[in-house]
């Protein structure tokens, strides 16, 4: 699936929601059910900044894919990011640069976008765009 | 029933508390730490004086200017009243707390700190009671020293007798701990710092919302609060300073206001206050500010103050009955601040639910990462009263938690 198949199919499934309560019961289970990250990943390199909460996102090629792994100690964020890891894990770096991911604000959750101190959403999206700028700008010098 | 005030009639008077949030949900507003609502004499005071008397203050001959500057004049009077201090011209404005103590430091500190000088301050300051005196130590070769607390978020007293020494030149501590609410002894802490010879300056960041204040009667050297804490706009705060101390003090920022005479060989400054009031100040806010003071002292202190204690008895009792609570300070003297961690769980995922069931309250460090450090916690879960806070809305906050809680185990 494109990364805009799997982002659509992310709407059909919150379009079920009859209200907010259900979505974050939704988001809470997406964070318990992430796997954790390995303790040796959770280091400052590997910490996005600007979140309330402390966010660890580890991104490896493997091929020509990019695959992410993520953990955070608040359950919501991790919640989100594992749908983040939904869209763009196994992805290729130019599919990831590419991607629009505007299921957050389709899914009613803009408010995790804003700038604001406390929100490490946008961070998130950001850190796993770097890398896949970083792993494309590694394919043309090579 | 919780007494002291009519808290419906005061909510009638704060706009913002009528409007609904996320989901369709009443505003239960718990962030008064972080700031106060305002109510409507303030944004009617703040309305009125640009639609009708807008001007520069103190220079100009026409009608506008003397309007604002007796606006602007009046407010520093009412300041002046609201901490009883001795002379008007010992209330200074500034843009808030942060400005009032790095003038402070940047002044009075850059004068009299030497190196090998000792600063303290304590365990539980916000980064703005902190930093400015960080960067005076590392300017001066001085050396900052912090009182402990104990495990309730209290100042260790034989800690903090200990900590003085005769290179101590100064104190700085918070009134009340904004992420804690511990009340801080301070008159007896300014009692034993002048037997040493030592100046204090007290943060009233919180205390100038929820107690009455004395500024001769504390006998502080310095008193710092801001007018956004205390139900007035942004932007506008006051330092107090005794006036002999004011007075041998060097300007803080050069130009227009603080001035006497001006030639390119030599300027004399201004006498107090505008010696510290370089440039157009902030004069619309400031002449808001007097409305907010204003407000208070009609609705009473006291009164205020017996609310919010009411209030506070009663969230930490309704609070205690949730599963795996801990409360952050519980110190024996608090005034409007609840600070808890639910066990197992992030305070930000409890923020965020409150927020969808229309509760704000503050989650994170509360710049005040020392002392989450000394507790050993990324952070609390903070709510904060005011005059407007009703009972209704503690039930509101215990019943948003609970649900939260469930969610998220």
């Amino acid at each position: 699936m494109t990364t805009a198949e799997i982002e659509n199919e992310i709407v059909e499934e919150f379009e079920l929601f009859e209200n907010w309560e259900d979505k974050y019961e939704y988001i809470i289970d997406m964070g318990k059910k992430l796997l954790p990250l390995e303790a040796e990943h959770k280091d400052d390199d590997h910490k996005i900044k600007g979140c309330q909460s402390s966010v660890w996102l580890v991104g490896e090629k493997i091929g020509d894919n990019i695959i992410y792994r993520a953990d955070s100690d608040a359950i919501i964020v991790k919640g989100l990011i594992s749908l983040l890891i939904r869209v763009l894990s196994g992805k290729t770096p130019a599919e990831i640069i590419d991607s629009k991911l505007d299921f957050i604000n389709r899914i009613g959750l803009t408010s995790h976008l804003a700038q604001t101190r406390s929100n490490g959403l946008l961070s998130m999206v950001k850190q796993m765009k770097h890398y896949a700028l970083a792993y494309q700008l590694k394919e043309q010098t090579q | 029933m919780i007494t002291g005030i009519d808290v419906n009639a005061v909510r009638q008077r704060f706009p913002v508390l009528q409007r609904k949030v996320k989901n369709g949900r009443n505003l239960v507003y718990l962030d008064n730490a972080a700031t106060s609502q305002k109510p409507d004499t303030v944004i009617a005071a703040l309305t009125n004086y640009y639609e009708s008397f807008n001007a520069n203050i103190h220079r100009g001959i026409h009608t506008l200017a003397e309007e604002a500057t007796a606006a602007y004049e009046a407010t520093r009077d009412t300041a002046q009243h609201f901490i009883n201090a001795a002379h008007r011209e010992e209330i200074v404005f500034t843009s808030g707390v942060t400005e009032g103590i790095n003038l402070v430091a940047a002044t009075w500190g850059r004068k009299n700190i030497k190196a090998g000088d000792e600063i303290i301050i304590s365990a539980m300051e916000h980064h703005s009671n902190i930093v400015p005196w960080q960067m005076l130590c590392e300017e001066k070769g001085a050396l900052l020293k912090v009182i402990p607390v104990n495990d309730a978020g209290e100042l260790i007293w034989e800690d903090f007798e200990k900590l003085i020494s005769d290179k101590t030149k100064l104190i700085s501590i918070v009134h009340i701990s904004n992420a804690l609410g511990t009340i801080n002894p301070v008159k007896e802490i300014i009692a034993t710092a002048h037997q040493h010879d030592i100046k204090v300056l007290v943060d009233g960041a919180q205390s100038s919302l929820h107690t009455t204040i004395d500024v001769q009667d504390m006998d502080c050297d310095f008193f710092v609060f801001s007018g956004h804490k205390v139900y007035g706009p942004t932007g506008v705060g006051v330092l107090y300073g005794k006036k002999e101390l004011l007075e041998n003090m060097p300007p803080y920022m050069g130009g227009g206001e603080m001035i006497k005479e001006v030639s390119f060989e030599k300027t004399t400054y201004n006498e107090l206050p505008y010696k510290f009031e370089a440039g157009t100040p902030n004069i619309g806010d400031t002449v808001a500010f007097k409305a907010a003071l204003d407000f208070v002292t009609e609705t009473g202190r006291d009164q205020i103050a017996i609310h919010e204690d009411g209030l506070l008895t009663y969230a930490q009792e309704q609070l205690s009955g949730i599963n795996s609570m801990r409360f952050i300070g519980t110190a024996k003297e608090k005034a409007g601040v609840v600070s808890f961690l639910i066990d197992g769980i992030h305070p930000q995922d409890i923020g965020i639910l409150l927020d969808n069931y229309g509760i704000a309250v503050r989650t994170g460090h509360h710049c005040a990462q020392p002392l989450m450090h000394r507790f050993g916690i990324p952070g609390t879960v903070r709510a904060s009263f005011a005059a407007y806070t009703s009972k209704e809305e503690i039930d509101a906050l215990v019943s948003g938690l609970q649900k939260a809680i469930k969610l998220l185990k």
